[in-house]
């Protein structure tokens, strides 16, 4: 077990910089806008989402059964098919395909599964260069750092982050921060990789049992250049990804881009079924914790996510604190509650950045509830004892003050004339977190209990 | 036990109540007119109508003057390289302007199918500066349920829907178009021959 995430420290350090905090959380909000504006531009929007979260927690239901079909298909189809228990067995039969065919350049597209198996440092500390091609991913990867993002992995960079990791990587013009200059330059750099690559990766958004094809949602063509330049094409595809029937797909491509980036569709939605003529073709099955998770009563809902990011735009906590805070793979509302299934200790912070809103429930695309999750999670983690000191000893306090009525009263009576009496620094001081960034509302000059007791005297009279 | 026969083990074990498979409708009652919807969602993916013009070749030219190397898949572009030709997809790399026709397109989301049928070298699509696409305007299907059952996606090895040309916007959100594929995706209406 690791060290525990230090989810507010990582953030306050973020924070620190207005410029990032302010790009940040506009940025993301503008997402969640045009979200919802091809969202309304749907009537039956509401209906995908229904449909989206029966067709997967149906397949769910039957997972061994489907993964069962879609290897049947996939292997009459020519595709070599591999099963990895978990991170570790995966990299090794990724490095096994890759060495015994003389590979030692590997180009990318984004998986967040790959990322979740940290295979990056395995395959490069046994000599195969690995090239992610994806901007944002490459940018992540140059600066070693994780995807802060699952669908822009460099949000929290402004143009002269970038600007500053080119130059060390790529040799670009330190004091140029134009992002068509810095794309341009990336595009020169990596194209050369695709010609000499022996091999290209991909991830799955989509495995269909039904025909044994797998889908890739990107907007790059990086995906479609890995794929079909080098002879050999390997997708490392998460078990939960399986959805019954071709049809099925209408579904979800419909809400995948639209809740992602409130675009109508990814620029390339590709779907691999067969090995290009004279080219290979290898599926990797990975469980790495899944099938554990399907059996967290509670949890295993978490499985029926489409890795949109719509949950993180939405976000307050999210858009305030930076990807990174959240120290790991998954970022977020979501990785709060999948992180923990991973390691409890590591991640017991995350299910404490939220405010509960709900907000994230209402915009998943497969209506996963997350909140709930989340709140269920600090549950499991107060009982395993991991509440941080500070949060154990406020919680006794409130618990004692909440539950016994006339203390409340009491201290109630009192708050509103002492909140307005108190001097500036006393609410917004480095050691009040609800101070900082916003200023405190007028307190009313009285409670809801006193006014009401007046009134309804008024009433009776 | 390997470990496919573990993993299929524990998912048995472990399996959630069963629960029904809902019957997808087709949505596709009272939808627009499929090609004014298919151009105006394609344009807003970035890309480029051409409609319908009196010189496939020509129109080619004037669009890319500079282009060197044409290589063209369909028999209305002669091009300077016929993709017959092509065996090794690498050897696409000097190519400016790319052509292919699409199998059919989609209205809702402005996309094209293609496949290894229309592209014979997938990497036509993405490894030239430009890509043009011949798009049959009668063989436009209004959504994507209605997409997702043609026979095209069964009888592919690899079929994409593009729609639009190669796109990012990772750097401080600001639009690039030609972040790796083509910098530039146009339609040429040109019924099938």
């Amino acid at each position: 077990m690791s060290k525990p995430v230090d989810h507010v420290n990582i953030a306050r350090k973020f924070i620190a910089d207005e410029d990032h905090i302010q790009f940040h959380d506009k940025r993301l909000w503008s997402m969640r806008e045009l979200r919802d504006k091809q969202a309304h531009g749907i009537p039956e929007w509401e209906d995908l989402r229904a449909l989206a979260s029966q067709i997967k927690e149906h397949t769910l239901s039957n997972l061994a059964g489907y993964l069962e079909e879609f290897e049947r298909k996939a292997k009459a189809n020519g595709v070599i098919v591999h099963w990895a228990a978990d991170a570790a067995e995966h990299n090794r039969i990724v490095h096994e395909i890759l060495s015994s065919r003389g590979v030692d350049l590997l180009v990318k597209s984004k998986s967040m599964l790959t990322e979740e198996c940290d295979m990056r440092p395995y395959l490069e500390e046994r000599g195969i260069e690995v090239v992610e091609t994806d901007l944002g991913e490459r940018i992540q990867q140059f600066d070693n750092e994780p995807p802060s993002h699952i669908v822009v992995p460099p949000i929290h960079k402004l143009a002269r982050d970038v600007a500053e990791v080119f130059a060390d990587h790529i040799g670009t013009d330190r004091n140029n921060a134009d992002p068509h200059y810095l794309a341009e330059s990336m595009r020169q750099a990596t194209r050369p990789k695709f010609i000499r690559a022996g091999a290209g990766m991909t991830g799955c958004n989509f495995a269909v049992a039904e025909t044994g094809t797998v889908t890739v949602c990107t907007n790059e063509g990086n995906c479609d250049l890995s794929a079909n330049v080098p002879p050999l094409h390997i997708a490392s595809i998460g078990i939960e990804k399986l959805i019954p029937r071709m049809s099925d797909l209408g579904v979800f491509i419909r809400l995948l881009s639209r809740s992602a980036l409130g675009s109508p569709i990814t620029q390339y939605t590709s779907h691999f079924s067969r090995p290009r003529e004279g080219s290979e073709l290898h599926y990797i099955l990975v469980d790495n914790g899944r099938s554990k998770r399907l059996a967290m009563e509670d949890f295993w809902y978490s499985l029926k996510c489409i890795r949109c990011g719509a949950c993180m735009n939405t976000c307050p906590v999210y858009r305030r604190s930076g990807g990174l805070s959240y120290g790991g793979v998954y970022a977020g509302p979501i990785g709060a509650i999948i992180n923990p299934t991973f390691d409890l200790k590591k991640y017991s912070a995350l299910p404490f950045a939220s405010t509960l809103n709900g907000s994230c429930s209402n915009v998943c695309p497969v209506k996963i509830n997350i909140h709930e999750q989340i709140y269920k999670w600090r549950q499991i983690v107060a009982e395993a004892g991991y509440l941080s000191f500070s949060k154990k000893m406020s919680m006794r306090f409130a618990g004692k003050l909440l539950g016994d009525p006339k203390r409340y009263r009491k201290w109630m009576g009192g708050a509103p004339q002492l909140l307005a009496k108190l001097p500036r620094a006393f609410l917004y001081n480095p050691m009040n977190a609800w101070g900082k960034q916003r200023e405190m509302p007028e307190a009313p000059k009285q409670s809801f209990h006193e006014w009401y007791a007046e009134n309804r005297k008024k009433e009776n009279k | 036990m390997n470990s496919r026969d573990s993993i299929l083990a524990a998912l048995r074990e472990h399996a959630p109540a069963a629960k029904a498979l809902p019957d997808v409708p087709m949505f596709d009652v009272g939808l627009p007119e499929t090609l004014p919807q298919f151009i105006a969602t394609f344009e807003r993916m970035g890309g480029k109508w051409a409609g319908t013009v009196a010189d496939i070749e020509a129109e080619i030219r004037a669009r890319f003057p500079d282009a060197r190397v044409v290589c063209s898949a369909v028999p209305e572009v002669a091009g300077t390289r016929r993709i017959e030709d092509v065996s090794d997809p690498r050897t696409l790399e000097d190519v400016d302007v790319g052509v292919v026709r699409a199998a059919f397109g989609v209205a809702e989301t402005g996309s094209l199918f293609l496949s290894e049928a229309e592209y014979r070298v997938n990497a036509l699509g993405y490894l030239p500066q430009h890509l043009v696409v011949l798009l049959d305007t009668a063989d436009i299907e209004p959504n994507l349920h209605r997409a997702y059952q043609r026979r095209e996606f069964h009888e592919a090895r690899y079929a994409v829907l593009m729609s639009g040309p190669s796109a990012t916007a990772d750097i401080e959100g600001v639009l690039i178009r030609g972040a790796q594929g083509v910098r530039s995706l146009t339609v040429i209406a040109a019924p099938k021959v």
